[in-house]
């Protein structure tokens, strides 16, 4: 439909300028910061004792975090979006909350309630011998904290969309709920739940703020230490090898953004026509910022409330 | 407002819309573009709107060369299948929208908005929302807006596509009378035969992108051009190697000159219509007719009849 | 009305009461039941305790306490600071963030899915990473020449870098989901593409805008590894976050509570405000 020639020139001209001064040129600066040492400078700074630590233990502390959130992720979007009970829309809002929240604020949070000195429980468990603040599961909370939104979001609406009827159908035909579950379910949430899966690593893989706190930030001996932290540690302390960690991470990102748009793009044609918006809707919403954006942050479950607010014999 | 259309085509990537189309739209008009899906039709409407370009040929408004002129400007009224309301304006805003563009004094709206809300009889929605009114309220609605700005020519594609049976009968018979009220040159697209029967004074049948037939509907109806236009605008079997209307063919149970000899293989009561399936040597068509002659004919399956074709 | 008093049906056994309703949604049984005490349980344990530790500790010397850590100096510049840039930087999100999602959606152009990929990064990079990013372009030894250290010019460009895909994402759907017929209806009508796109596209994507730009806001309110570096460690860059950390290292948590309450509290309305848009969207339809 024709819109005047040169205002879309020009629309286009400022959005591409903004996303290229923005993001584009940080990107090509620090690319050529990481290769114009070499590659030599590369490989030293990735493969040092420090860096490898710092990477075992991010891997560990991220893969544990999506784990986590993966099986209460599950658990709390079944209840959630296939069940009534009071204070179920404070239950949705209280999981969606660790988005909004300053990682610093976490880190201060999980200090305050499981260190080691005078936190609520942690007094009682320093005692015991478990250490939670300034050790490694102190980290995998935190990590933990802030990814706990993604995976929930992702899979309450596809829940409710899909509906019960498929395990209705085949609780009929006889099957128990772990078969109702493996066979049906997690086929139905098998997409949304990738999806979920690669956001939150990426996510968990990257935080900084709310480690940084609950570790301590003992740096050199390495035990608490993850790759963000010794990126910043490089920077700070004006040591090499920053840039190409930097990078490294990069590319994880990189790849999640990719491999998540590709996956979008094979359940939902992102392509609008030629002249017109797209007929599908994509996300079956209306005004309502619903599913796919990893930034949205609202309770999912309240725009579709109304579906379950219907009661009726049946 | 006459509309001259010459020699347009249209292509989307590799499929052509339209080829070489060439039509004229007497001024006052109720005229129907009528044809299957995908054959054009709308196409040929939304260029005559400005909603499309095309990549050769010409559109003359009332005289001048309006092919490259931007819809905002060619002062046509376009009414869509699917309503297109502004959903976030009140009916009145709805069809007050063309002259609040146009700066119109208030009260000027006023009294326009109140005089075309009375005419689709849908003064007491006034302040309602789009979403609160029925399909068929919505393409009243969308009617009066078009209207509002006293367009030159109106132009409906498949408006009643998206409503139910009866409401697409009820709008049907009050389209025309709306147009019979108030004269102004109208183009509507359908797919839908009896509409276009119905309600047009012109037709046009457009099948693959070109033109098959303009006339009236007796013309189209009694004369069609070929055969696509005859299947298209009823019913029709084969009888004889030609194409012909089940309800012209006569039946007799004695030999008659002019007939052929056929043997009735199925007969199927519809209605107060019956069916009679006619086998004629290799040739397999249908004859239509009433009930009263099939009883008086004392037709039962299996019997043998001759058939006449009209010529 | 019949005057005989039917006997009333064999009283049906509770369990069919607990059937699902006509969509799906069901009574909590005593397998779902315990998931949800686990899952409260879970939660409580993660988030809402330790969050409620905050609160607690940053009102330690009760209401006084609080006001005198949260009205120091240092602690209301920072919290100036971070919310004049977060709404700065939720204002310039809505207005290029809606021209990206109309760019994206409405316009084409080799390479505009290079473009839709590229929007993604900044926000899923790790904050620090964000942050060396920036620190590489406007540091000292600037490769473009721009050095913006210690700037609050640089904090807000931190804060833009990261906020990036808000708004877009949130339009995008909206947008491309608009029955574009309307417009073209406008266009009918006389409507030029301005006035099309401010009276009739516009105000349907206002709650997304709004949506967009609240948790823009949301997000840079407690941002903190982007502009970690880039803020040179002065005091007048001092956003809340870096200001609560610099009490935490120095093991004052009551003013580090303090100001963390402060944030949570934005937190919080930030996430009824965007329910109550969602809600007047809905409402709209």
């Amino acid at each position: 439909m024709g819109s005047r020639r040169p205002g879309r020139l020009i629309s286009r001209f400022i959005a591409l300028i903004y996303v290229a001064v923005l993001v584009l040129v940080p990107l090509i600066v620090i690319t050529w910061k990481t290769v114009r040492p070499g590659p030599s400078a590369f490989w030293s700074a990735i493969s040092s004792e420090q860096a490898v630590t710092a990477f075992r233990l991010t891997a560990e502390i991220a893969l544990a975090a999506v784990a986590l959130n993966t099986v209460f992720g599950v658990g709390l979007a079944l209840l959630i979006a296939r069940y009534r009970f009071p204070g179920r829309r404070l239950l949705s809002a209280l999981a969606d909350l660790p988005i909004s929240v300053s990682p610093i604020v976490v880190g201060l949070a999980l200090v305050l309630v499981y260190g080691p000195v005078d936190g609520w429980f942690g007094k009682g468990l320093h005692d015991a011998g478990i250490d939670i603040i300034f050790a490694v599961p102190g980290m995998i909370l935190a990590t933990t904290f802030v990814s706990l939104p993604l995976i929930l979001r992702e899979l309450v609406p596809v829940l409710l969309e899909a509906g019960t009827e498929q395990e209705q159908a085949a609780r009929v035909l006889g099957a128990n709920a772990r078969q109702r579950f493996v066979r049906i379910t997690v086929p139905i949430i098998r997409p949304a739940l990738m999806y979920g899966i690669v956001l939150s690593l990426a996510r968990s893989i990257g935080e900084f703020g709310a480690v940084l706190v609950v570790s301590g930030n003992v740096s050199g001996a390495g035990q608490t230490q993850t790759v963000p932290l010794l990126v910043s540690e490089r920077v700070q302390q004006l040591e090499p090898g920053s840039y190409q960690l930097a990078f490294l991470l990069i590319m994880v990102t990189v790849l999640a953004i990719v491999l998540v748009s590709l996956r979008r793009e094979r359940s939902g044609s992102r392509e609008p026509g030629p002249n017109e918006g797209a007929l599908d809707d994509l996300t079956g919403g209306g005004v309502a910022p619903a599913v796919p954006a990893q930034p949205a942050g609202v309770a999912p479950s309240d725009s579709h409330t109304i579906a379950l607010d219907k009661d009726g014999p049946r | 407002m006459s509309i001259e259309v010459d020699s347009v085509r249209k292509q989307f990537g590799s499929f052509v819309a339209l080829d070489e189309v060439s039509l004229t739209v007497a001024d006052g008009r109720l005229t129907a573009l009528l044809g299957p899906s995908g054959g054009g039709k709308s196409t040929l409407l939304r260029i005559i709107g400005g909603l499309e370009q095309p990549d050769a040929g010409s559109v003359r408004i009332n005289g001048h060369d309006a092919t490259r002129v931007p819809p905002q400007r060619r002062n046509v009224g376009f009414v869509f299948q699917h309503y297109a309301a502004f959903k976030h304006l009140t009916v009145y805003r709805n069809v007050a929208f063309g002259l609040e563009i146009r700066k119109r004094p208030k009260a000027e709206i006023r009294e326009r908005v109140h005089e075309l809300l009375a005419l689709v009889h849908l003064e007491q929605f006034a302040d309602r929302l789009p979403e609160q009114l029925s399909g068929g309220q919505r393409q009243r609605m969308a009617l009066a807006r078009a209207l509002a700005v006293e367009p030159s020519v109106l132009l409906l594609d498949e408006p009643f596509g998206a409503l139910d049976a009866q409401v697409r009968k009820e709008l049907r018979d009050w389209l025309r009378r709306l147009h019979d009220e108030v004269h102004v040159t109208t183009i509507f697209v359908t797919h839908d035969q009896e509409e276009a029967l119905e309600v047009a004074d012109e037709l046009v049948v457009i099948n693959a992108g070109r033109i098959e037939q303009v006339g009236t509907p007796a013309d189209v109806y009694d004369k069609p051009a070929s055969d696509f236009v005859m299947s298209f605008l009823g019913p029709v079997t084969r009888f004889e190697g030609r194409l012909v209307r089940p309800h012209d063919l006569e039946i007799f149970t004695v030999d008659t000159p002019d007939t052929v000899s056929a043997e009735i293989v199925g007969l199927q009561r519809i209605g107060f219509e019956v069916r009679v399936t006619l086998s004629a040597g290799a040739e397999q068509s249908w004859a239509q007719i009433t009930r009263g002659q099939s009883e008086a004919l004392g037709l039962t399956a299996g019997s043998r009849v001759w058939v006449r074709a009209p010529r | 009305m019949s005057t005989v008093v039917e006997p009333a049906p064999a009283a049906s056994p509770a369990r069919t009461r607990a059937a699902r309703n006509a969509d799906g949604a069901a009574r909590l049984g005593r397998g779902s039941g315990l998931g949800l005490g686990i899952g409260v349980l879970w939660l409580s344990m993660l988030v809402l305790i330790p969050l409620a530790a905050v609160v607690a500790r940053g009102f330690t010397g009760g209401w006084s306490g609080f006001w005198d850590n949260i009205t120091d100096p240092a602690a209301l510049r920072a919290l100036r600071l971070t919310v004049v840039s977060s709404l700065l930087v939720a204002a310039i999100n809505a207005v290029m963030g809606t021209l990206l999602a109309w760019v994206l959606v409405r316009d084409s152009f080799p390479g505009r899915r290079l473009v839709d990929l590229i929007i993604d990064i900044p926000f899923a990079l790790p904050t620090i990473v964000a942050g060396l990013v920036l620190l590489a372009v406007y540091g000292t030894n600037s490769p473009v020449g721009i050095t913006l250290l210690g700037t609050q010019r640089a904090i807000v460009l931190g804060l833009l870098f990261v906020t990036l895909p808000f708004v877009v994402r949130s339009v995008q759907p909206v947008l491309q989901a608009l029955d574009t017929e309307a417009e073209q209806a406008a266009a009918c009508l006389g409507a030029p593409p301005r006035t099309i796109f401010r009276r009739i596209v516009l105000p349907l994507l206002l709650p997304s805008i709004a949506s967009g730009a609240t948790l823009a806001f949301a997000r840079a309110m407690g941002e903190y590894g982007s502009v970690l570096l880039i803020s040179g460690g002065l005091s007048r860059t001092r956003v809340s976050s870096m200001f609560a950390y610099q009490k935490i290292e120095n093991y004052d948590f009551a003013s580090a509570a303090a100001t963390a309450t402060v944030l949570l509290v934005i937190s919080l309305l930030v996430i009824i405000g965007l329910d109550l848009i969602q809600r007047a969207a809905a409402r709209r339809g």
